[in-house]
């Protein structure tokens, strides 16, 4: 399972990163839409985790980009919102939906439940 | 509602808001007591006087007319009674006239004279001849009169002075009221020498001659040898100076004939008319003032030539119009006296008529004003009342999105460091953990288990603080009542706690979900808790319960055991700005503003509160959310 974070709160996002890394998940981590494109034309990943308000791309924008060019990816968006109207949007998208601060564990059991429910 | 509620408005009864905050708004009270009084002095007062002019105009008039008919019908009974006596007096005048005393003095002659007067005039009852010395020469009727020496009655002297004389009524020999009248004829050609007949000595000296003057008459003897006997007798008895000699003729009259002049009248108003001397005694049938020859009781009125009306106040207080008129040559004054209540009869029912339509058109009048002006001023009152809490409102919801979005602000950049913290911690917790380095070292997995517990908590309150200041927009949604319950508790869970304020939730997990927007439910049992929160001192219970009222409504209903409300204010603690608070900075608008929002999302709001024991709101709310009673005002931009 090939993940990529991204969150334009580098120190929280790198973190993340380290410590799915603690339980058996790689994850790569990009500060902004455009590293997070430039990771993906490299890389295949299997899920991206996205901030939500993130400047210049925000995370729904930038899971429609890349929902164009791999359109099997999965998608986790994490928000320091936590509003409904939010939420509403993530279930349309029938994406899943974290709110900020986030317990790793949840974090790990959605991932692995958006990766079965592929 | 009774009749006072339109009539006057519900405001003059509201404590005074001049001490008070918001006394900005119109002086109602004044508003409407200007506008009553104003209404009503501009209305009555030319309605009162010109009734009042028109009563006094009307019962003067009247009054003057009843007078003027007093005074027409006395001048006119006064000619008839001056006929009557005059026919009377001119039948004897000429009677005394074309006969001699000779001729006058044959019985058969008189007697035919009696019965002519009697079928000509009738009334008439004997009728008599005196010669100058008083005595009666010759006499025609019911009684032996003949020789009767009158000399001495004052009725018999008044006629030698003044040629006639019209008598009093009285009973006479006959028991039988009468009245006479004499006229007197000087003998013409003849003289004789006058004696004192009033001395007594003498009178009975002259009835010799008159007897056998009656005699000779009886022999019908000539009415010339007669009065030559008689003369050469008086002329052998005279031995005083020397005069012209008269005679008298005298008539009974039957003062029924006379009555019946007066009793025929028609009297209106208990009217009398009788006839009095002036000595005030009462000489023909009265029905009210007492029997004939008797006094009566008014009084006699002063002489006038004319016929006059006055006034008389009799002892029972009674107001008699008495029209008089001094009969001339008479001793006769005629009096017609009537009630002046009788005769003011018909204008007492037409003044309870012009009283009643005053009084009803007062009424009309005031009830009209009052319940105008108390339509007007209410709605005014109103008006204004909305005004002010629409204002207030708009402030209020401003500075509540105003902090709603600051709190956002805070509580979002917050987050992202919260949520750092929550990772880094995480981290250390993690390299304990799967590095086991430190795995044995539970104090410092400790530490770090409190730092991310202490930063879940901080989320959990920036979460809450975000979704309460998103909800100040309007939006209708799908809400189910217990995780709303709980958000407001969340906010003053704290506060409950510190305060030892037991807070019980009863709210079945299958209770529909609720239409409407959150933010204003919120709104709505924010304030209600806070309320009851106020109300209770500490170790009090706060107790929210709800459930299904029917199908299209559910009843949440929020009590405390708190100090309660007495009766007096239960019934105002919806008004807007009404307070018990001011004091200590109640604006007076938080229930005012429930009701609003209550009422707004279709629903309605009852308090029950015992003073000591604590209250009670319940309120009830439709499932599906009515639009169309949404307020403008109360939207948020």
């Amino acid at each position: 399972m090939r993940i990529l974070l991204v969150d334009d709160e580098t120190d929280y996002v790198s973190t993340l990163a380290e410590r799915l890394s603690f339980r058996g998940i790689e994850a790569q981590w990009a500060s902004g839409g455009q590293e997070a494109m430039r990771y993906l034309e490299n890389n295949q990943y299997d899920l991206a985790v996205l901030d939500v308000k993130m400047p210049k791309i925000g995370g729904i924008e930038l899971k429609k980009q890349i929902q164009k060019r791999y359109p099997d990816m999965k998608f986790i968006y994490l928000t320091g919102h936590g509003s409904e109207e939010d939420y509403n949007k993530g279930v349309a998208d029938s994406v899943y939906y974290l709110i900020k601060p986030v317990n790793i564990e949840d974090l790990v059991k959605m991932m692995k439940k958006a990766m079965e429910g592929k | 509602m009774s009749i006072v509620q339109y009539l006057k408005p519900a405001f003059l009864e509201h404590p005074s808001r001049d001490n008070q905050i918001y006394k900005h708004a119109f002086n109602f009270r004044k508003i409407w007591k200007m506008t009553v009084l104003i209404t009503a002095a501009v209305a009555l007062i030319p309605l009162i006087s010109i009734t009042a002019i028109d009563y006094n105009v009307t019962q003067r008039a009247l009054e003057s007319e009843i007078l003027l008919r007093a005074g027409r019908l006395a001048s006119n009974t006064k000619r008839s009674i001056d006929f009557f006596l005059a026919k009377h007096k001119s039948v004897l005048d000429f009677l005394i006239h074309d006969n001699t005393f000779e001729e006058l003095n044959s019985l058969n002659r008189l007697t035919g004279i009696l019965n002519h007067l009697r079928t000509g005039f009738g009334g008439f009852v004997d009728i008599g001849i005196i010669n100058s010395r008083g005595i009666q020469t010759s006499y025609v009727g019911d009684y032996k009169l003949e020789g009767k020496d009158y000399s001495t009655q004052p009725w018999f002297q008044k006629v030698v002075e003044q040629g006639m004389y019209i008598s009093d009524v009285f009973l006479g020999f006959r028991k039988k009221p009468h009245f006479v009248i004499a006229v007197k004829r000087a003998y013409p050609g003849k003289t004789f020498e006058s004696q004192n007949y009033v001395e007594s000595g003498k009178i009975i000296e002259h009835e010799k001659p008159v007897e056998s003057l009656a005699d000779a008459q009886a022999q019908t003897l000539s009415g010339v040898q007669k009065s030559a006997e008689a003369n050469k007798s008086y002329e052998e008895e005279s031995f005083y100076g020397v005069e012209n000699d008269f005679y008298v003729l005298r008539a009974t009259i039957d003062a029924e004939h006379f009555n019946e002049l007066l009793s025929n009248l028609e009297l209106s108003g208990m009217g009398d008319a009788f006839l009095i001397n002036h000595e005030g005694v009462i000489q023909t049938p009265s029905r009210l003032h007492g029997d004939v020859l008797t006094k009566t009781d008014i009084p006699v009125p002063s002489y006038s030539i004319h016929t006059e009306v006055k006034e008389y106040i009799d002892t029972k207080k009674n107001v008699n119009i008495v029209g008089y008129a001094y009969i001339p040559d008479t001793n006769f004054i005629l009096m017609i006296v009537k009630k002046k209540a009788e005769l003011m009869k018909s204008w007492y029912s037409t003044r309870s008529i012009l009283i009643i339509f005053l009084v009803v058109s007062i009424s009309i009048i005031l009830g009209a004003i009052l319940s105008l002006t108390t339509y007007l001023v209410n709605n005014m009152y109103i008006a204004d009342k909305k005004r002010a809490l629409a204002m207030h409102r708009i402030g209020y919801d401003n500075k509540l999105a105003t902090i709603g979005r600051l709190a956002a602000g805070v509580a979002h950049e917050i987050n992202n460091p919260l949520a750092v913290i929550n990772e880094k911690a995480g981290l250390i917790k993690d390299m304990f953990t799967y590095q086991h380095k430190y795995e044995k070292d539970d104090k410092l997995i400790g530490l770090a288990d409190s730092v991310i517990s202490s930063v879940q908590r901080c989320g959990s309150i920036t979460h809450r603080l975000l979704n309460f200041a998103r909800h100040l927009e309007v939006s209708i949604q799908s809400i189910n009542i217990k995780s709303l319950i709980q958000d407001v508790l969340g906010f003053l869970g704290k506060e409950a706690e510190y305060r030892s304020i037991k807070v019980l939730v009863d709210i079945p997990d299958d209770l529909p979900d609720m239409m409407c927007d959150r933010g204003k439910m919120q709104q709505i049992f924010l304030n209600l808790v806070n309320n009851a929160f106020s109300a209770i001192s500490s170790d009090g219970t706060l107790k929210i319960e709800a459930k299904e009222k029917n199908s299209e409504f559910c009843t949440i209903t929020v009590s405390d055991t708190g100090c309660g409300i007495n009766s007096a204010d239960l019934a105002l603690i919806f008004e807007p700005f009404y307070t018990t608070k001011s004091s200590q900075g109640g604006t007076g608008l938080g229930l005012s503003i429930t009701y609003g929002l209550v009422n707004e999302a279709g629903g309605y709001i009852n308090v029950e509160s015992e003073v000591g024991k604590g209250t009670r709101f319940m309120v009830t709310l439709p499932y599906k959310h009515n639009t169309g009673k949404e307020d403008k005002v109360c939207e948020y931009s």
